[in-house]
C-alpha cells in the first residue's frame, strides 16, 4: 500500500474552503501536543487562547483593533501575491506610513490646527506607504532584483528610521527621555465609535477596503488581470496584459493599505509614535492573507481569528505563564499547515496497491 | 524470475525463435482511477516485422509501448519476451533485454555535444573514446550521418532525432519502439528515416511504429494495430486496407469532409507584413530575417516548415506579443501595427490563436467564462466603465459551444478540463466569434481527434470565405494543401515566395523545408544556413 497525490481534473471548491479549517484543526493538534511539552494543562491552555477572549466585550472590541491593522494589510498583500508579486515587506510599509502621518500630527502639536489634520495624515501616510512600497517593484520591473530581499531588507530600514526619530528629532521634551513624540491632539486622533471603549473608526475603514476589494477582483477587468497574470502569465501576455505594470500598481496599493494601517494603528489605539508600534502585523497579514485564501471575506475572517491569538496569547501569558513568543510558534505552524493543505485543492490523496501484485494475481 | 538471468545474445542474427513472438501482450490494462487508458490489449510483434500503432490521440497507443518499455507498470495483463512472461522494473531492464524507444520528444541537453549526449543515456561502461568510436560506426553503418563533436543546439530537428535513433541503436536492441517519429521531419527526411527503418527490419529487428498519418503506415508496415479509446479495434494487413478504411477504424465512423466555398473571391490586402527583420529574445531563438507577404481578404495562407524554424517567433511578432520598432513592417487592415500591443491590434479586428492550448491560448484554471474574456476584453462588448459583463462572457461561451460542438461536463468548465480537442475548438471558436477581419492561427490541429480537426479546418475555410485573410502555420502538410489557397514555407528565420496550392507538392515542400531553393540555378547546393 502506498499513499500517493493524485492531480485532480479541477480544482475542489469545497476543499478550497475547507482546507484552512483542517490547517486550524492541525494546528491545534500540533499545539496541545507542544503544550504537554511544555508542561502546561493543554485543555486549560486552548480555553485561555480561544474560548476565553471571546468571553468579555473589552477582548471583543480587542480582538477587533487587533484585527483591523491585519486585514488592511492582508488586503493590499493578496492583490500581491495573486499577481505573482511577493511583497514581504509591508511591516516596513506600515512603519513608515506611520511616521508620515506623525510628522504632520508632530508639527501640529499645540497649534490650533483644524479637522483638516486627521484626514491629511491618513493620506499622507497611504502615499508615504505606496512610495515605500514602490522601491522594490521598480527595482524588480528595472533590473530584475528580487522583490522578496529588497522589500523584506526595507523593513529594517524602516524600523531604524522611526526609532531615530522618536529618540531624537521627535522626542517629547516631557517625556522622561523615553522614546517617543507627545500623546497626538484630538484634532489628529482616529475617533472612537463607543465612548470609552476601544474600537475606532478604523475598523470601519478596513470594511470599506475588504469591500472595495471584493469588487475589484470579482467584478472589474483590473481584478480579473490581477487574477490571470498571476494564474497564467503567458496567456496574460497573450490576452495583453502586462505583467510589470501590475507589480506597479499592487505594490503600491498594498503598499497605500499597509501605510494607512500603521497611521490607523498610531492614532488611534497607541495615540502617539513610539518604537514597538506593531506586534509584526506586516509579517503576520501574510499568514492572514494565506488563511484567508486571498480571498477578501476570507482574510476578514482569517485576521479576526489571527486577532484572536494575539489576544488569547497574552491571556495565556497572564493566566498560566506561557511564553508570549508561544504565539508566534502558533502563526508559524499555522501558516505551515495552510499552504501544506492547500495543494489539497488541485490533488487528493489516494491509496495505491502495488501493480505487480495485480499483475501476479491477474497472470 | 528466471527471466533475469537468462543471457542475451548481443548479435541480432540469433533472432528466429521459430513460432513464438518476439513480444506480446496479454490482456494489457493500464487504469488510472476510473478512466482505463489501455483495456485489455493483445498485440504481437514478430521479428522482421514493421507493426504500425494507429490511433488518434488519447487512443492508447503511448500508454502502451510506455509499459512495453518498463515507463509504467499495467494494472493487469502480461508482456511476454519470447514467449515468456516478463515484469519490466524500468526502462534500465527493457534496455538490457533489447527493448529500445525512441520518443517524439527528445530529451537532449542543448549545450552538450552529440557524443557527450550519446554517452549519457547508455549504461556506459566502456570509455568515452570507445564510446566515440562506436557512435561513429553505428552512424555510418545505417546512414545517419552525425559529427560527434557538435553542440546539440546547433543541429537540425532532424539530426537531433538521428541522435535519438543512434542512441537507441547503439545498444543493440532487438525490438525498437518509433513514436511518431516523421512528425518533425520533412519529407525527404521522412524518406531517409524509411531506408533505415527497411535495413533495421531485414537484419532481423522488430519495430513498433506509432503514428497516425496512414498513407505512410500504408507505404512502410508489414502489420497495424488500431487503437481507440484504450481498446484494441483490429490487427490488419494495412497494404490491402485503404486509407479511409483505416481512418474509420481510426475514428470509428465517417470523418466530415472539409469543403472549401465554391468561386471565393479575394479582396483587398487585411495583412500585409513589409521586410519584417527581428533579434530572438532568448539564447537559441531563431532570427526573423526580411520577411514579407501579403494576405488578401477570403484568401488562407499556409506556413509549412520543420518546427523551430521561426514559426513561434513570427506568431509572437504577428500578435503584438513582441512588438517591433518600425511600425510599417506589419499592417492590419490598412494600419501600420508593427509597434501597437496585442490588444490595440485585436481593435484592428485581428485575432490570434497560439500553438499552446494551456497556459498560452488560455489561462487552465480559469473558466472558459474567464478565458473568453482574456481576449474578448478588447473589442467585444464584454467590459462596461472596467466592469465585466459576466453575462456577455456566458454567452460567448454557449455560442462557442453551440456552434463548434464544444462538448464539456458542465456549462462553465475550468479550461483545463476539457480534452485537446474540445479546449481547441472553443478558442478557435472563441476567435471566430468575433468576426475578425485577419485570423493569425498556429497549428490549429495539433494533438486534436479528427472529429475535431475537421469541424476547426472547416470554420476557418468559412471564415475565409466570409471575407477574412487567414494565416495558417502547419506542420501538417496534408492539413495545409487541403485548406490554403497559397503555402510558404519557413526555414531558419525567412520565409520563402509562396506557391500556390495546386503546385505546392510535397517534393517541392520538402525541398524548402530542408532550406533548398526552388530555382534550378542553385539547388544544386543551397543547403543549410
Amino acid at each position: 500500500m502506498q499513499l500517493v497525490l493524485e492531480k485532480r481534473t479541477e480544482r475542489s471548491n469545497t476543499i478550497a474552503l475547507v482546507s484552512p479549517l483542517i490547517a486550524i484543526g492541525l494546528t491545534i493538534v500540533t499545539m496541545t501536543i507542544l503544550f504537554a511539552i511544555l508542561g502546561k494543562n493543554p485543555f486549560l491552555a486552548l480555553q485561555a487562547y480561544f474560548i476565553a477572549p471571546l468571553t468579555d466585550s473589552y477582548s471583543l472590541q480587542e480582538i477587533a483593533v487587533k484585527a483591523t491593522p491585519l486585514v488592511m494589510i492582508a488586503i493590499g498583500l493578496s492583490l500581491c501575491y495573486l499577481a505573482n508579486a511577493w511583497n514581504i515587506g509591508a511591516e516596513g510599509q506600515f512603519l513608515i506610513g506611520a511616521v508620515a502621518g506623525s510628522w504632520i500630527a508632530v508639527k501640529t502639536q499645540g497649534t490650533d490646527a483644524g479637522a483638516w489634520v486627521l484626514p491629511a495624515m491618513l493620506v499622507l501616510a497611504a502615499v508615504a506607504g505606496a512610495l515605500y512600497a514602490l522601491i522594490p517593484a521598480i527595482c524588480k520591473v528595472k533590473f530584475g532584483a528580487s522583490e522578496i530581499l529588497t522589500s523584506l531588507m526595507l523593513v529594517y530600514v524602516a524600523d531604524l528610521f522611526l526609532d531615530y526619530l522618536v529618540r531624537g528629532p521627535w522626542r517629547d521634551p516631557h517625556g522622561f527621555n523615553f522614546p517617543t513624540t507627545a500623546e497626538f491632539d484630538p484634532v489628529a486622533t482616529v475617533p472612537l465609535l463607543i465612548e470609552g471603549g476601544r474600537l475606532h473608526l478604523g475598523s470601519i475603514i478596513a470594511l470599506l477596503v475588504v469591500a472595495a476589494a471584493a469588487i475589484l477582483l470579482g467584478r472589474t477587468i483590473k481584478g480579473f488581470e490581477i487574477r490571470v497574470v498571476g494564474a497564467a502569465p503567458r496567456a496574460a501576455r497573450f490576452g495583453g496584459f502586462n505583467a510589470n505594470q501590475l507589480i506597479i500598481l499592487t505594490f503600491a496599493v498594498s503598499g497605500a493599505l499597509a501605510g494607512l494601517a500603521g497611521i490607523i494603528e498610531v492614532a488611534g489605539p497607541v495615540g502617539h509614535l513610539q518604537p514597538g508600534i506593531s506586534p509584526g502585523y506586516g509579517f503576520t497579514a501574510i499568514i492572514v492573507a494565506f488563511l484567508g485564501r486571498l480571498n477578501p471575506l476570507g482574510i476578514l475572517i482569517a485576521g479576526l481569528f489571527l486577532a484572536l491569538t494575539f489576544i488569547g496569547g497574552e491571556q495565556a501569558q497572564i493566566a498560566m505563564k506561557i511564553p508570549l513568543d508561544v504565539t508566534k510558534v502558533f502563526q508559524g505552524i499555522l501558516l505551515f499547515y495552510v499552504l501544506a493543505c492547500d495543494s489539497l485543492i488541485l490533488y487528493r490523496f489516494k491509496l495505491v496497491v502495488p501493480n505487480r501484485q495485480v499483475t501476479r494475481g491477474a497472470g | 524470475m528466471q527471466a533475469h538471468q537468462r543471457m542475451l545474445d548481443p548479435t541480432p542474427n540469433g533472432l528466429h525463435s521459430g513460432e513464438s513472438p518476439l513480444l506480446k501482450t496479454v490482456g494489457l490494462t493500464k487504469r488510472y482511477g476510473d478512466f482505463l487508458a489501455n483495456d485489455s490489449i493483445d498485440i504481437d510483434v514478430w521479428p522482421k516485422e514493421i507493426h504500425a500503432l494507429l490511433g488518434e490521440n488519447g487512443a492508447g497507443k503511448s500508454t502502451l509501448v510506455k509499459a512495453i518499455y518498463g515507463l509504467i507498470q499495467p494494472s493487469a495483463g502480461e508482456i511476454r519476451w519470447q514467449g515468456e512472461p516478463i515484469v519490466l522494473s524500468g526502462p534500465s531492464e527493457a534496455r538490457s533485454r533489447g527493448i529500445g524507444m525512441v520518443f517524439q520528444h527528445f530529451s537532449l541537453f542543448d549545450n552538450l555535444t552529440v557524443a557527450e549526449n550519446v554517452a549519457l543515456g547508455l549504461d556506459g561502461k566502456e570509455s568515452f573514446k570507445d564510446m566515440s568510436a562506436r557512435l561513429e560506426q553505428v552512424s555510418r553503418t545505417y546512414g545517419l550521418p552525425l559529427d560527434p563533436g557538435r553542440e546539440v543546439w546547433q543541429l537540425s530537428v532532424g539530426e537531433r532525432q538521428r541522435i535519438e535513433i543512434v542512441r537507441a541503436l547503439m545498444q543493440n536492441p532487438r525490438f525498437l519502439i518509433l513514436d511518431e517519429p516523421t512528425a518533425v521531419l520533412t519529407p525527404q527526411e521522412a524518406d531517409q528515416l524509411f531506408v533505415v527503418l527497411e535495413r533495421l527490419k531485414t537484419e532481423g529487428r522488430a519495430i513498433l511504429y506509432i503514428s497516425h498519418k496512414l498513407e505512410e503506415v500504408k507505404r512502410l508496415c508489414d502489420t497495424a494495430t488500431i487503437l481507440r479509446g484504450g481498446k484494441k479495434i483490429q490487427t490488419c494487413n494495412p497494404r490491402q486496407e485503404t486509407a479511409a478504411s483505416l481512418a474509420r477504424m481510426m475514428v470509428g465512423g465517417e470523418i466530415r469532409e472539409v469543403k472549401a466555398a465554391a468561386g471565393r473571391q479575394t479582396t483587398i490586402p487585411r495583412l500585409v507584413v513589409n521586410d519584417l527583420s527581428l533579434a530572438p529574445d532568448e539564447a537559441h531563438g531563431v532570427r526573423l530575417e526580411h520577411i514579407s507577404f501579403e494576405l488578401k481578404g477570403g484568401e488562407i495562407l499556409g506556413i509549412a516548415g520543420v518546427a523551430g524554424n521561426g514559426q513561434d517567433e513570427l506568431f509572437a511578432a504577428l500578435s503584438g506579443e513582441r512588438p517591433s520598432k518600425d511600425p510599417g513592417t506589419i499592417v492590419i487592415e490598412g494600419i501600420a501595427a508593427g509597434h501597437l500591443s496585442i490588444t490595440k491590434r485585436r481593435k484592428l479586428g485581428a485575432a490570434f490563436v497560439p500553438e499552446e492550448r494551456l497556459g498560452h491560448g488560455t489561462a487552465p484554471r480559469m473558466k472558459l467564462s474567464e478565458n473568453a474574456l482574456l481576449t474578448g476584453h478588447a473589442a467585444s462588448g464584454m467590459v462596461n466603465h472596467g466592469f465585466i459583463d459576466t453575462a456577455a462572457t456566458l454567452k460567448t461561451v454557449d455560442k462557442a459551444t453551440e456552434t463548434f460542438d464544444v462538448r464539456k461536463a458542465k456549462r462553465d468548465p475550468e479550461a483545463a478540463s476539457l480534452s485537446g480537442g474540445n479546449l481547441q475548438k472553443f478558442i478557435v471558436g472563441r476567435e471566430i466569434l468575433r468576426n475578425p477581419a485577419v485570423l493569425v492561427v498556429s497549428q490549429p490541429t495539433w494533438g486534436v481527434d479528427a472529429g475535431a480537426a475537421a469541424v476547426i479546418r472547416q470554420a476557418l475555410l468559412d471564415l475565409a470565405a466570409a471575407g477574412a485573410a487567414v494565416l495558417v502555420t502547419s506542420q501538417d502538410l496534408d492539413e495545409l494543401t487541403e485548406i490554403a489557397d497559397r503555402i510558404a514555407v519557413m526555414f531558419h528565420g525567412r520565409l520563402s515566395a509562396p506557391l500556390a496550392a495546386s503546385e505546392a507538392t510535397r517534393e517541392k515542400l520538402g525541398l524548402l523545408m530542408g532550406g533548398s531553393s526552388l530555382e534550378p540555378k542553385e539547388a544544386a547546393h543551397a543547403v543549410g544556413a
